[in-house]
């Protein structure tokens, strides 16, 4: 009896053993190439929004992480990314999150320039409805480049609603809240950004580099 | 055992694979990755492939080691067996397909419980050697890819017009021109995209195989004569 327990623990615990450290080596092989993924994705949005030629340090590196719920409708910190040329403040890309939207929260990242003009949006996470909601995905349409060059005057900015209330956006047809969340969420973290911005340029680099923005996401 | 013994077993394997026991569409397993992935032909590709990995590794290394495991402790050790190559697709997808590794999300961790696995495991390659288990592991895979396939270009057709949407995900940057529209929707037809919409395809499916099956049934009913002649043939 006791023998044919230790027996077959110690089968177990071998197996596992082995197991582990398969996953560790394979974990060991990978792990470069997943972190040069993660930032490659992060590195082609950021590039999208804010233009090449506009400035000369490394953006990516240039982070910092900033712990505002209020604006950034996140509890956890959120990254923003520097944009200077020569050293000059020229754009931020700051990473926001809608918690308004249809079915959870949208994770949008916003780039801005340094006179308060929007460079533009893209949605990086999102679940909503497909064929309704996810037209906010630049995948899906371009509804969301309608925020390049925009301005916002106020927090109270009446342009900055869907056409049914009244703003210069537009809704899709059978999803409302999608849009009005994110414009929501652009709105108040280009009003944020505007009043903070020296402030911002002027944080330490605190991301580490090997956390982009995707945090792990809490499964069940 | 003599080649014509092995060739037909293997027949065998694949006819019950692809077909006979068809994990998606007889066993009715995995179906809760089946039925949420299936939207795109892309999706439904990429958790095909990575599901039939799964599968072969899983049988292969279950049979290699089913004379050293006790009776006991064989469904832990099958159970760590599954989850270290579930992790190794999964860390490989996200470092070589990263886009499709978004797209799929939690639903590649979620191959693990899939029971069609662990049922091939504990059923076939805990008895039998190595390459069998590895075909069955392809066949019963492949099987189940195929249904992920075709329900994923029905739900996409329907759903979106549009064929191979994503491509590039998967199979690189090559890939994007793989995009065929085929129909052009204003409003896409919502059912098809949303979960009720893969039920009622994966139903249809289910009914459409019944029938061929049924059919086959009374064919080879009607002519028994032509079927003795048949196996005359094959039997030398």
């Amino acid at each position: 009896m006791m023998t044919s327990m230790r027996r077959n623990g110690l089968i177990l615990a071998v197996f596992a053993l082995v197991a582990t450290g398969l996953l560790m080596f394979t974990q060991h092989l990978t792990a470069d190439r997943i972190a040069a993924q993660q930032r490659n994705e992060l590195m082609r949005t950021l590039h999208e929004l804010i233009p090449d030629a506009s400035y000369n340090n490394d953006l990516y590196a240039d982070c910092t992480q900033v712990h505002a719920p209020e604006a950034l409708g996140s509890q956890s910190q959120q990254p923003i990314y520097r944009a200077r040329l020569h050293g000059q403040p020229v754009a931020l890309a700051i990473r926001t999150t809608a918690p308004d939207g249809y079915s959870g929260d949208i994770h949008l990242l916003v780039a801005i320039a340094n006179s308060g003009t929007v460079l533009g949006a893209r949605v990086l996470e999102h679940r909503e409805t497909p064929g309704l909601g996810d037209k906010i995905d630049v995948r899906r349409s371009d509804w969301i480049e309608s925020f390049a060059n925009e301005q916002v005057q106020s927090a109270t900015d009446p342009r900055w609603e869907v056409r049914r209330d009244g703003g210069a956006f537009d809704q899709f047809s059978g999803a409302t809240i999608t849009p009005r969340a994110v414009i929501n969420a652009i709105q108040r973290t280009v009003v944020w950004a505007n009043q903070q911005q020296a402030a911002l340029f002027a944080l330490p680099v605190t991301c580490q580099s090997n956390s982009p923005l995707q945090e792990e996401p809490a499964h069940e | 055992m003599s080649d014509q013994e092995l060739s037909n077993e293997l027949k065998t394997l694949a006819r019950n694979g692809l077909w006979e026991n068809n994990p998606a569409l007889v066993q009715l397993l995995g179906l809760c990755p089946l039925l949420a992935v299936t939207g795109t032909v892309t999706n439904a590709l990429g958790l095909g492939l990575a599901t039939l990995l799964v599968l072969v590794g899983s049988n292969v290394t279950v049979s290699l080691v089913r004379n050293w495991v006790p009776n006991e402790v064989r469904i832990p050790v099958f159970v760590i067996v599954i989850a270290t190559f579930v992790t190794f697709v999964e860390l490989m997808m996200h470092a070589f397909t990263y886009g499709l590794f978004t797209a799929l999300g939690i639903f590649i961790p979620l191959i693990v419980t899939n029971c069609a696995i662990i049922g091939r495991a504990e059923a076939y390659a805990s008895k039998n050697p190595w390459h069998k288990a590895a075909f069955d592991g392809l066949t019963m895979g492949a099987g189940f890819a195929l249904v992920l396939v075709l329900l994923g270009a029905l739900r996409e057709i329907i759903g979106q017009g549009t064929l191979f949407d994503g491509a590039d995900l998967l199979l690189g940057s090559w890939a994007a021109g793989l995009r065929i529209e085929l129909i052009q929707f204003d409003y896409p037809l919502l059912l098809a995209v949303l979960p009720p919409g893969a039920f009622i395809g994966m139903g249809i499916m289910i009914a459409v195989k019944n029938v061929i099956d049924r059919q086959r049934n009374e064919k080879a009913a009607q002519a028994p004569v032509e079927k003795a002649q048949r196996a005359r043939v094959t039997s030398q």
